[in-house]
Protein backbone atom coordinates (compact mmCIF):
# COMPACT_ATOMS: atom_id res chain seq x y z
CA UNK A 1 0.00 0.00 0.00
CA UNK A 2 1.56 3.31 -0.59
CA UNK A 3 2.60 5.40 2.02
CA UNK A 4 -0.16 8.51 1.10
CA UNK A 5 -3.06 5.58 0.88
CA UNK A 6 -4.93 5.84 3.61
CA UNK A 7 -8.16 3.62 2.12
CA UNK A 8 -7.46 0.91 -0.28
CA UNK A 9 -10.73 -0.98 -1.97
CA UNK A 10 -9.43 -3.84 -4.56
CA UNK A 11 -12.19 -5.63 -6.50
CA UNK A 12 -14.84 -5.06 -4.03
CA UNK A 13 -18.37 -6.45 -4.02
CA UNK A 14 -21.53 -6.26 -2.04
CA UNK A 15 -24.95 -7.74 -2.49
CA UNK A 16 -27.79 -7.79 -0.22
CA UNK A 17 -29.58 -10.73 -0.94
CA UNK A 18 -29.58 -11.30 -4.58
CA UNK A 19 -29.29 -7.74 -5.42
CA UNK A 20 -25.81 -6.85 -6.41
CA UNK A 21 -25.04 -3.34 -5.01
CA UNK A 22 -21.06 -2.91 -5.69
CA UNK A 23 -19.86 -5.03 -8.25
CA UNK A 24 -15.82 -5.24 -8.27
CA UNK A 25 -15.12 -1.74 -7.01
CA UNK A 26 -11.81 -0.35 -7.00
CA UNK A 27 -10.73 3.19 -5.23
CA UNK A 28 -7.76 4.42 -3.30
CA UNK A 29 -8.35 7.01 -1.05
CA UNK A 30 -5.14 9.19 -0.46
CA UNK A 31 -4.13 11.71 1.87
CA UNK A 32 -4.69 15.55 0.71
CA UNK A 33 -6.53 14.63 -2.00
CA UNK A 34 -10.37 15.02 -2.44
CA UNK A 35 -12.26 12.16 -3.91
CA UNK A 36 -15.82 12.96 -4.76
CA UNK A 37 -18.25 10.12 -5.53
CA UNK A 38 -20.72 10.68 -8.27
CA UNK A 39 -23.78 8.26 -9.25
CA UNK A 40 -27.40 8.17 -9.70
CA UNK A 41 -30.15 7.20 -6.88
CA UNK A 42 -29.38 3.57 -6.66
CA UNK A 43 -25.64 3.36 -7.58
CA UNK A 44 -24.55 1.95 -4.24
CA UNK A 45 -23.01 5.64 -3.22
CA UNK A 46 -24.38 5.36 0.44
CA UNK A 47 -23.27 1.20 0.49
CA UNK A 48 -19.56 2.40 -0.74
CA UNK A 49 -19.60 5.00 2.00
CA UNK A 50 -20.04 2.69 4.73
CA UNK A 51 -17.17 -0.10 3.49
CA UNK A 52 -15.19 2.66 3.74
CA UNK A 53 -16.18 3.17 6.92
CA UNK A 54 -16.08 0.17 8.09
CA UNK A 55 -19.66 0.05 8.79
CA UNK A 56 -20.60 -2.82 6.30
CA UNK A 57 -18.26 -5.96 5.42
CA UNK A 58 -17.63 -6.23 1.90
CA UNK A 59 -19.03 -10.34 -0.08
CA UNK A 60 -15.56 -10.12 -2.37
CA UNK A 61 -12.64 -7.91 -2.52
CA UNK A 62 -10.08 -6.13 -0.28
CA UNK A 63 -10.01 -3.20 2.12
CA UNK A 64 -7.33 -2.28 3.24
CA UNK A 65 -6.57 0.77 6.01
CA UNK A 66 -3.96 2.72 6.96
CA UNK A 67 -2.90 1.88 10.49
CA UNK A 68 -2.89 5.91 11.22
CA UNK A 69 -6.40 5.90 10.15
CA UNK A 70 -8.50 8.46 11.87
CA UNK A 71 -11.94 8.88 10.21
CA UNK A 72 -14.38 12.15 10.83
CA UNK A 73 -17.72 11.41 9.23
CA UNK A 74 -20.08 13.62 8.86
CA UNK A 75 -23.24 11.68 8.12
CA UNK A 76 -25.90 13.05 5.32
CA UNK A 77 -28.45 14.41 7.33
CA UNK A 78 -29.50 14.31 10.69
CA UNK A 79 -33.06 13.14 12.02
CA UNK A 80 -32.69 13.75 15.20
CA UNK A 81 -36.56 13.14 17.01
CA UNK A 82 -37.56 15.92 18.35
CA UNK A 83 -38.17 14.54 22.13
CA UNK A 84 -34.34 14.33 22.47
CA UNK A 85 -33.57 17.69 23.97
CA UNK A 86 -29.98 18.06 22.55
CA UNK A 87 -27.92 21.50 22.00
CA UNK A 88 -25.05 22.62 19.48
CA UNK A 89 -22.46 22.13 22.34
CA UNK A 90 -24.10 19.07 23.97
CA UNK A 91 -23.81 17.81 20.50
CA UNK A 92 -20.28 18.12 19.98
CA UNK A 93 -19.34 16.79 23.55
CA UNK A 94 -20.19 12.89 22.11
CA UNK A 95 -16.93 13.28 20.16
CA UNK A 96 -14.67 15.47 22.84
CA UNK A 97 -15.81 16.13 25.76
CA UNK A 98 -13.17 19.02 26.40
CA UNK A 99 -16.05 21.91 26.17
CA UNK A 100 -12.87 24.49 24.89
CA UNK A 101 -12.16 22.12 21.86
CA UNK A 102 -15.77 22.34 21.22
CA UNK A 103 -16.15 26.00 21.25
CA UNK A 104 -12.83 25.95 18.77
CA UNK A 105 -14.21 23.79 16.24
CA UNK A 106 -17.76 25.86 16.03
CA UNK A 107 -15.56 28.58 15.63
CA UNK A 108 -13.98 26.96 12.94
CA UNK A 109 -16.58 26.05 10.86
CA UNK A 110 -18.21 29.27 11.60
CA UNK A 111 -21.35 28.81 13.59
CA UNK A 112 -20.01 29.37 17.57
CA UNK A 113 -22.93 31.90 17.96
CA UNK A 114 -25.23 28.94 17.66
CA UNK A 115 -23.71 26.31 20.71
CA UNK A 116 -26.83 26.78 23.30
CA UNK A 117 -29.29 26.39 20.00
CA UNK A 118 -31.19 23.25 20.25
CA UNK A 119 -29.93 21.10 17.13
CA UNK A 120 -33.32 20.74 15.72
CA UNK A 121 -33.85 24.04 15.27
CA UNK A 122 -30.97 24.46 12.83
CA UNK A 123 -31.20 25.52 9.17
CA UNK A 124 -30.19 23.14 6.90
CA UNK A 125 -26.20 25.01 6.30
CA UNK A 126 -26.17 24.89 10.31
CA UNK A 127 -26.67 21.74 10.58
CA UNK A 128 -23.96 20.84 8.25
CA UNK A 129 -21.65 22.97 9.61
CA UNK A 130 -22.42 21.02 13.63
CA UNK A 131 -21.69 18.12 11.73
CA UNK A 132 -18.28 18.90 10.06
CA UNK A 133 -17.35 20.37 13.73
CA UNK A 134 -18.17 17.12 15.02
CA UNK A 135 -16.18 15.44 12.81
CA UNK A 136 -13.57 17.83 12.99
CA UNK A 137 -12.86 16.99 16.66
CA UNK A 138 -11.52 13.81 16.24
CA UNK A 139 -8.69 15.22 14.48
CA UNK A 140 -9.10 12.68 11.29
CA UNK A 141 -6.75 11.95 8.47
CA UNK A 142 -9.70 11.19 6.82
CA UNK A 143 -13.00 13.52 6.28
CA UNK A 144 -15.95 11.33 4.66
CA UNK A 145 -18.49 13.47 3.65
CA UNK A 146 -22.20 12.02 2.45
CA UNK A 147 -24.08 14.68 0.44
CA UNK A 148 -22.24 17.79 2.49
CA UNK A 149 -24.20 20.21 0.72
CA UNK A 150 -27.95 18.57 0.54
CA UNK A 151 -30.29 20.94 2.07
CA UNK A 152 -28.32 23.74 1.98
CA UNK A 153 -29.17 27.31 -0.28
CA UNK A 154 -26.69 28.35 -3.43
CA UNK A 155 -24.55 31.02 -1.56
CA UNK A 156 -24.13 28.58 1.20
CA UNK A 157 -23.18 25.51 -1.04
CA UNK A 158 -20.12 27.67 -2.31
CA UNK A 159 -19.25 28.42 0.94
CA UNK A 160 -19.25 25.30 2.47
CA UNK A 161 -17.07 23.81 -0.35
CA UNK A 162 -14.51 26.46 0.21
CA UNK A 163 -14.78 25.79 3.99
CA UNK A 164 -14.30 21.99 2.96
CA UNK A 165 -11.13 22.89 0.87
CA UNK A 166 -9.55 25.03 3.00
CA UNK A 167 -9.89 22.25 6.09
CA UNK A 168 -8.36 19.95 3.98
CA UNK A 169 -5.00 22.31 3.33
CA UNK A 170 -5.10 22.81 6.78
CA UNK A 171 -5.61 19.12 8.02
CA UNK A 172 -3.68 17.65 5.57
CA UNK A 173 -6.08 14.80 5.68
CA UNK A 174 -7.69 12.96 2.68
CA UNK A 175 -11.33 13.70 1.84
CA UNK A 176 -13.68 11.01 0.72
CA UNK A 177 -16.94 13.09 -0.87
CA UNK A 178 -20.36 11.97 -1.89
CA UNK A 179 -22.15 13.90 -4.95
CA UNK A 180 -25.18 13.21 -6.83
CA UNK A 181 -24.18 16.23 -8.99
CA UNK A 182 -20.91 16.70 -10.74
CA UNK A 183 -21.12 20.05 -11.39
CA UNK A 184 -21.49 21.19 -7.85
CA UNK A 185 -18.01 20.12 -6.81
CA UNK A 186 -16.40 21.08 -10.10
CA UNK A 187 -14.44 23.44 -8.45
CA UNK A 188 -13.89 21.48 -5.04
CA UNK A 189 -12.55 18.13 -5.89
CA UNK A 190 -9.33 16.71 -7.13
CA UNK A 191 -10.67 12.91 -8.34
CA UNK A 192 -14.01 11.97 -9.86
CA UNK A 193 -15.16 8.05 -9.41
CA UNK A 194 -18.44 7.71 -11.23
CA UNK A 195 -20.49 5.10 -9.52
CA UNK A 196 -23.44 2.81 -11.18
CA UNK A 197 -22.53 -0.38 -9.01
CA UNK A 198 -19.34 -0.46 -10.63
CA UNK A 199 -16.56 2.09 -11.63
CA UNK A 200 -17.87 3.51 -15.05
CA UNK A 201 -15.14 6.06 -14.87
CA UNK A 202 -12.94 8.18 -12.55
CA UNK A 203 -9.94 11.00 -13.13
CA UNK A 204 -10.07 14.93 -12.57
CA UNK A 205 -13.64 16.15 -13.38
CA UNK A 206 -12.79 17.43 -16.65
CA UNK A 207 -11.93 13.91 -17.47
CA UNK A 208 -14.83 12.42 -16.67
CA UNK A 209 -17.53 14.96 -17.26
CA UNK A 210 -16.96 14.48 -21.16
CA UNK A 211 -15.96 10.23 -20.79
CA UNK A 212 -18.88 8.74 -22.75
CA UNK A 213 -19.56 6.60 -19.70
CA UNK A 214 -20.71 9.52 -17.79
CA UNK A 215 -22.83 10.85 -20.42
CA UNK A 216 -24.53 8.00 -21.08
CA UNK A 217 -25.15 7.78 -17.03
CA UNK A 218 -26.41 11.28 -16.91
CA UNK A 219 -27.34 12.41 -19.72
CA UNK A 220 -26.93 15.64 -22.44
CA UNK A 221 -27.87 17.62 -19.27
CA UNK A 222 -25.59 17.37 -16.73
CA UNK A 223 -22.68 17.25 -19.88
CA UNK A 224 -23.60 20.97 -20.37
CA UNK A 225 -22.33 21.43 -17.74
CA UNK A 226 -18.94 21.71 -18.50
CA UNK A 227 -19.58 24.87 -21.01
CA UNK A 228 -17.78 27.79 -21.21
CA UNK A 229 -19.93 30.89 -21.96
CA UNK A 230 -17.89 31.13 -25.34
CA UNK A 231 -18.40 27.71 -25.93
CA UNK A 232 -20.40 26.07 -29.64
CA UNK A 233 -23.17 23.42 -29.48
CA UNK A 234 -23.11 20.38 -32.80
CA UNK A 235 -26.84 19.73 -33.54
CA UNK A 236 -26.97 17.39 -30.32
CA UNK A 237 -26.20 19.71 -28.17
CA UNK A 238 -23.14 17.94 -27.28
CA UNK A 239 -19.97 20.53 -26.30
CA UNK A 240 -17.76 21.01 -29.20
CA UNK A 241 -14.52 20.60 -27.15
CA UNK A 242 -11.84 23.30 -27.73
CA UNK A 243 -8.19 22.02 -26.41
CA UNK A 244 -6.77 25.44 -26.01
CA UNK A 245 -8.99 26.80 -23.84
CA UNK A 246 -8.93 26.76 -20.20
CA UNK A 247 -11.71 24.35 -19.09
CA UNK A 248 -12.45 25.71 -15.43
CA UNK A 249 -15.55 27.49 -14.87
CA UNK A 250 -16.04 31.32 -13.80
CA UNK A 251 -18.31 31.27 -10.53
CA UNK A 252 -20.77 33.06 -12.02
CA UNK A 253 -21.98 30.70 -14.49
CA UNK A 254 -21.59 27.69 -11.90
CA UNK A 255 -23.90 29.67 -9.85
CA UNK A 256 -26.33 30.08 -12.79
CA UNK A 257 -26.07 26.36 -13.17
CA UNK A 258 -26.73 25.75 -9.91
CA UNK A 259 -29.91 27.50 -9.88
CA UNK A 260 -31.30 25.70 -12.86
CA UNK A 261 -31.59 22.61 -11.27
CA UNK A 262 -32.84 20.77 -7.98
CA UNK A 263 -31.34 22.59 -5.05
CA UNK A 264 -32.71 23.05 -1.49
CA UNK A 265 -34.30 26.48 -1.57
CA UNK A 266 -33.98 26.27 2.11
CA UNK A 267 -32.86 30.26 3.56
CA UNK A 268 -29.98 30.40 5.40
CA UNK A 269 -29.70 32.15 8.58
CA UNK A 270 -26.23 31.66 9.93
CA UNK A 271 -24.41 33.48 7.56
CA UNK A 272 -23.48 30.66 5.21
CA UNK B 1 -42.65 15.83 61.63
CA UNK B 2 -46.19 14.91 61.21
CA UNK B 3 -45.90 12.87 57.74
CA UNK B 4 -42.84 10.82 59.37
CA UNK B 5 -44.70 9.54 62.20
CA UNK B 6 -47.69 8.90 59.93
CA UNK B 7 -45.42 6.12 57.83
CA UNK B 8 -43.77 4.58 60.98
CA UNK B 9 -47.04 4.04 62.36
CA UNK B 10 -48.10 2.51 59.14
CA UNK B 11 -44.88 0.82 58.40
CA UNK B 12 -46.39 -0.77 54.96
CA UNK B 13 -46.94 2.58 53.69
CA UNK B 14 -43.20 3.02 54.12
CA UNK B 15 -42.24 0.13 52.36
CA UNK B 16 -44.95 0.55 49.29
CA UNK B 17 -42.98 4.22 49.06
CA UNK B 18 -39.69 2.98 48.79
CA UNK B 19 -40.44 0.15 46.40
CA UNK B 20 -42.27 3.05 44.21
CA UNK B 21 -39.34 5.35 44.45
CA UNK B 22 -36.92 2.68 43.50
CA UNK B 23 -38.95 2.17 40.34
CA UNK B 24 -39.23 5.64 39.97
CA UNK B 25 -35.34 6.62 39.86
CA UNK B 26 -35.03 4.23 37.12
CA UNK B 27 -37.65 4.95 35.41
CA UNK B 28 -36.29 8.48 34.34
CA UNK B 29 -33.57 8.01 32.32
CA UNK B 30 -34.97 4.47 30.69
CA UNK B 31 -38.30 6.26 30.17
CA UNK B 32 -36.47 8.66 28.38
CA UNK B 33 -34.67 6.26 26.24
CA UNK B 34 -37.80 4.39 25.61
CA UNK B 35 -39.16 8.13 24.14
CA UNK B 36 -36.16 8.57 22.33
CA UNK B 37 -36.01 5.74 20.33
CA UNK B 38 -39.71 5.17 20.50
CA UNK B 39 -39.41 1.37 22.16
CA UNK B 40 -42.88 2.04 23.67
CA UNK B 41 -44.02 -1.25 21.98
CA UNK B 42 -41.32 -2.79 23.20
CA UNK B 43 -41.83 -2.21 26.91
CA UNK B 44 -45.38 -3.31 26.43
CA UNK B 45 -43.65 -6.83 24.60
CA UNK B 46 -41.70 -7.19 27.99
CA UNK B 47 -44.32 -6.37 30.24
CA UNK B 48 -46.93 -9.19 28.99
CA UNK B 49 -44.35 -11.66 28.80
CA UNK B 50 -44.16 -10.30 33.02
CA UNK B 51 -47.13 -12.15 33.49
CA UNK B 52 -45.62 -15.23 31.54
CA UNK B 53 -42.64 -15.42 34.29
CA UNK B 54 -45.29 -15.17 37.30
CA UNK B 55 -47.16 -18.15 35.39
CA UNK B 56 -43.82 -20.22 35.25
CA UNK B 57 -43.20 -19.31 39.28
CA UNK B 58 -46.58 -20.79 39.94
CA UNK B 59 -45.70 -23.27 38.12
CA UNK B 60 -42.85 -23.89 39.61
CA UNK B 61 -43.45 -22.99 42.97
CA UNK B 62 -40.65 -20.78 43.24
CA UNK B 63 -40.11 -17.09 44.01
CA UNK B 64 -42.07 -15.37 41.09
CA UNK B 65 -39.86 -12.30 41.30
CA UNK B 66 -36.89 -14.53 40.05
CA UNK B 67 -39.04 -16.49 37.17
CA UNK B 68 -40.36 -12.87 36.00
CA UNK B 69 -36.88 -10.82 35.92
CA UNK B 70 -35.12 -14.10 34.19
CA UNK B 71 -38.62 -14.25 31.79
CA UNK B 72 -38.42 -10.62 31.05
CA UNK B 73 -34.79 -10.78 30.25
CA UNK B 74 -34.63 -14.19 28.14
CA UNK B 75 -37.68 -12.13 26.05
CA UNK B 76 -35.55 -9.09 25.43
CA UNK B 77 -32.87 -11.33 24.47
CA UNK B 78 -35.24 -13.20 21.94
CA UNK B 79 -36.83 -9.55 20.96
CA UNK B 80 -33.44 -8.80 19.63
CA UNK B 81 -32.63 -11.70 17.68
CA UNK B 82 -36.28 -11.45 16.09
CA UNK B 83 -35.73 -7.83 15.26
CA UNK B 84 -32.56 -8.60 13.54
CA UNK B 85 -33.85 -11.29 11.46
CA UNK B 86 -37.49 -10.91 10.00
CA UNK B 87 -38.84 -8.98 7.14
CA UNK B 88 -42.09 -7.68 8.97
CA UNK B 89 -41.98 -4.14 10.24
CA UNK B 90 -40.80 -4.29 14.37
CA UNK B 91 -43.95 -2.61 15.24
CA UNK B 92 -45.62 -5.68 13.79
CA UNK B 93 -43.52 -8.35 15.28
CA UNK B 94 -43.66 -6.79 18.45
CA UNK B 95 -47.22 -6.09 18.41
CA UNK B 96 -47.23 -10.20 17.61
CA UNK B 97 -45.69 -11.07 20.58
CA UNK B 98 -46.89 -8.86 22.94
CA UNK B 99 -50.39 -9.55 22.52
CA UNK B 100 -49.49 -13.21 22.48
CA UNK B 101 -47.10 -13.27 25.74
CA UNK B 102 -50.55 -11.33 27.15
CA UNK B 103 -52.93 -13.86 26.14
CA UNK B 104 -50.62 -16.97 27.20
CA UNK B 105 -49.83 -15.09 30.48
CA UNK B 106 -53.80 -14.88 31.20
CA UNK B 107 -54.62 -18.27 30.31
CA UNK B 108 -51.39 -19.81 31.83
CA UNK B 109 -52.17 -18.35 35.23
CA UNK B 110 -55.95 -18.89 35.11
CA UNK B 111 -55.53 -23.07 34.51
CA UNK B 112 -52.55 -23.05 37.23
CA UNK B 113 -54.24 -25.85 39.61
CA UNK B 114 -54.19 -25.48 43.47
CA UNK B 115 -55.24 -21.55 44.28
CA UNK B 116 -56.63 -18.77 42.39
CA UNK B 117 -54.14 -15.92 41.86
CA UNK B 118 -55.37 -12.45 41.92
CA UNK B 119 -55.16 -11.28 38.65
CA UNK B 120 -56.07 -7.66 39.40
CA UNK B 121 -53.00 -7.43 41.39
CA UNK B 122 -50.77 -8.61 38.48
CA UNK B 123 -52.47 -6.52 35.86
CA UNK B 124 -52.80 -3.38 37.70
CA UNK B 125 -49.97 -3.70 40.72
CA UNK B 126 -50.34 -4.21 44.12
CA UNK B 127 -47.56 -1.71 45.70
CA UNK B 128 -49.54 -2.38 49.45
CA UNK B 129 -48.29 -5.76 49.58
CA UNK B 130 -44.80 -5.45 48.76
CA UNK B 131 -42.53 -6.92 51.57
CA UNK B 132 -39.17 -5.51 52.92
CA UNK B 133 -37.24 -8.65 51.05
CA UNK B 134 -38.56 -7.40 47.92
CA UNK B 135 -37.91 -3.35 48.73
CA UNK B 136 -34.25 -4.93 49.21
CA UNK B 137 -33.85 -6.49 45.92
CA UNK B 138 -35.96 -3.85 44.00
CA UNK B 139 -33.29 -1.18 45.20
CA UNK B 140 -30.56 -3.37 44.21
CA UNK B 141 -31.56 -3.78 41.12
CA UNK B 142 -32.32 -0.21 40.42
CA UNK B 143 -28.76 0.39 41.70
CA UNK B 144 -27.56 -1.84 39.78
CA UNK B 145 -29.03 -0.08 36.52
CA UNK B 146 -28.51 3.38 37.50
CA UNK B 147 -24.35 2.46 37.73
CA UNK B 148 -24.88 0.93 34.21
CA UNK B 149 -26.69 3.60 32.61
CA UNK B 150 -24.25 6.33 34.70
CA UNK B 151 -21.32 4.80 33.02
CA UNK B 152 -22.86 3.79 29.56
CA UNK B 153 -24.86 7.19 29.14
CA UNK B 154 -22.65 8.76 26.85
CA UNK B 155 -22.25 6.26 24.55
CA UNK B 156 -26.37 4.84 24.46
CA UNK B 157 -27.28 8.74 23.95
CA UNK B 158 -24.66 9.19 21.34
CA UNK B 159 -26.18 5.83 19.61
CA UNK B 160 -29.71 7.49 20.03
CA UNK B 161 -28.83 10.39 18.31
CA UNK B 162 -27.24 8.94 15.37
CA UNK B 163 -25.86 5.36 15.32
CA UNK B 164 -23.89 5.51 12.84
CA UNK B 165 -21.83 8.42 13.84
CA UNK B 166 -21.62 7.11 17.18
CA UNK B 167 -20.29 3.93 15.07
CA UNK B 168 -17.62 5.96 13.66
CA UNK B 169 -16.34 7.54 16.95
CA UNK B 170 -15.79 3.52 18.05
CA UNK B 171 -18.91 3.04 20.30
CA UNK B 172 -20.34 -0.58 19.76
CA UNK B 173 -23.92 0.03 18.61
CA UNK B 174 -25.11 -4.02 19.49
CA UNK B 175 -23.49 -4.49 22.73
CA UNK B 176 -25.40 -1.12 23.63
CA UNK B 177 -28.41 -1.73 22.65
CA UNK B 178 -28.51 -4.90 24.01
CA UNK B 179 -27.36 -3.90 27.01
CA UNK B 180 -30.56 -1.03 26.87
CA UNK B 181 -32.73 -4.01 26.56
CA UNK B 182 -31.94 -5.70 29.27
CA UNK B 183 -31.72 -2.93 31.85
CA UNK B 184 -35.17 -2.01 30.79
CA UNK B 185 -36.18 -5.99 31.29
CA UNK B 186 -34.97 -5.15 34.52
CA UNK B 187 -36.88 -2.51 34.55
CA UNK B 188 -39.97 -3.87 33.91
CA UNK B 189 -39.62 -6.96 36.43
CA UNK B 190 -39.16 -4.50 39.27
CA UNK B 191 -41.88 -2.51 38.26
CA UNK B 192 -45.26 -5.20 38.01
CA UNK B 193 -45.44 -4.84 41.91
CA UNK B 194 -46.09 -1.18 41.84
CA UNK B 195 -48.05 -0.52 39.11
CA UNK B 196 -48.74 -3.98 37.08
CA UNK B 197 -48.17 -4.99 33.50
CA UNK B 198 -50.72 -3.24 31.77
CA UNK B 199 -49.21 0.19 33.25
CA UNK B 200 -45.59 -0.40 33.59
CA UNK B 201 -45.20 0.91 30.26
CA UNK B 202 -47.04 4.49 31.56
CA UNK B 203 -44.62 4.87 34.23
CA UNK B 204 -41.85 5.04 31.47
CA UNK B 205 -43.19 7.03 28.87
CA UNK B 206 -45.75 10.02 31.00
CA UNK B 207 -43.09 11.49 33.27
CA UNK B 208 -40.15 11.42 30.21
CA UNK B 209 -42.88 12.89 27.86
CA UNK B 210 -43.59 15.85 30.98
CA UNK B 211 -40.03 16.37 31.54
CA UNK B 212 -39.75 17.00 27.67
CA UNK B 213 -41.18 20.02 27.79
CA UNK B 214 -38.97 21.79 30.01
CA UNK B 215 -35.94 20.12 29.38
CA UNK B 216 -32.41 21.73 27.59
CA UNK B 217 -30.10 18.51 27.97
CA UNK B 218 -30.85 14.88 27.95
CA UNK B 219 -29.53 14.56 31.10
CA UNK B 220 -32.27 17.31 32.16
CA UNK B 221 -34.86 15.24 30.94
CA UNK B 222 -33.56 11.93 32.41
CA UNK B 223 -33.79 13.54 35.92
CA UNK B 224 -36.76 15.55 35.59
CA UNK B 225 -38.70 12.26 34.71
CA UNK B 226 -37.29 10.71 37.63
CA UNK B 227 -38.33 13.31 39.94
CA UNK B 228 -41.81 13.13 38.43
CA UNK B 229 -42.41 9.81 38.54
CA UNK B 230 -41.21 9.95 41.89
CA UNK B 231 -43.96 12.59 42.56
CA UNK B 232 -46.38 10.61 40.78
CA UNK B 233 -45.91 7.04 43.29
CA UNK B 234 -46.42 9.88 46.06
CA UNK B 235 -49.57 11.21 45.07
CA UNK B 236 -50.67 7.99 43.63
CA UNK B 237 -50.21 6.42 47.15
CA UNK B 238 -51.57 9.36 48.99
CA UNK B 239 -54.45 9.51 46.59
CA UNK B 240 -55.17 5.82 46.57
CA UNK B 241 -55.27 5.93 50.72
CA UNK B 242 -58.00 8.90 50.69
CA UNK B 243 -60.22 7.81 48.21
CA UNK B 244 -59.52 4.20 48.45
CA UNK B 245 -58.82 3.26 45.43
CA UNK B 246 -56.07 0.94 43.50
CA UNK B 247 -52.86 2.72 44.12
CA UNK B 248 -51.11 1.27 40.50
CA UNK B 249 -53.75 3.63 38.09
CA UNK B 250 -53.56 6.25 40.91
CA UNK B 251 -50.10 6.51 40.32
CA UNK B 252 -50.27 6.08 36.56
CA UNK B 253 -53.10 9.12 36.63
CA UNK B 254 -51.01 10.86 39.03
CA UNK B 255 -48.13 11.17 36.26
CA UNK B 256 -51.00 12.05 33.24
CA UNK B 257 -52.20 15.13 35.76
CA UNK B 258 -48.67 16.12 36.21
CA UNK B 259 -47.83 16.04 32.13
CA UNK B 260 -51.35 18.42 31.69
CA UNK B 261 -49.78 20.65 34.61
CA UNK B 262 -46.23 20.79 32.68
CA UNK B 263 -47.81 20.57 29.49
CA UNK B 264 -49.78 23.61 29.50
CA UNK B 265 -47.66 25.54 31.90
CA UNK B 266 -44.34 25.53 29.51
CA UNK B 267 -43.78 27.00 26.21
CA UNK B 268 -43.26 24.29 23.12
CA UNK B 269 -40.17 23.10 22.38
CA UNK B 270 -39.62 22.87 19.41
Amino acid sequence: MNIDTLINLTNVSKQFGEHVVLRQVDLDIKRNRIITLIGPNGAGKTTLVKVVLGLLGVDDGKVERSSHLKVGYMPQKLDLEPTIPLQVGRFLQFAEPDKQLCRDALNRTGILQLIDHPVQKLSGGETQRMLLARALLRRPNLLVLDEPVQGVDVTGQEALYQLIASLRDELECGIFMVSHDLHLVMAATDDVVCLNQHVCCSGSPQQVSVDPAFVELFGTKTALYTHRHDHHHDLNLEVISDADQPSGLDHQSKANHAVSTEVGSEVDRGGV
Amino acid sequence: MAVFDFLLAYDFLLIALLAGLAVAAVAGPLGSLVVWQRMAYFGDSLAHSALLGIALGLWLSIDGGVTTTLTCLLVALLLTVLEDHQKLATDTVLGIFSHTFLALGLLAITLMPGGRTNMEALLFGDILTVTTAEVITMWGLSLAVLVVLKLQWSAIVAMTVHQDLASVEGISVGRHKLLLKLMLALTVAISMKIVGVLLITALLIIPAAAARQFSKTPEQMALGASLLAAASVCLGLAGSLFWDVPVGPTIVLSASVLFLVVRVTSRPYI
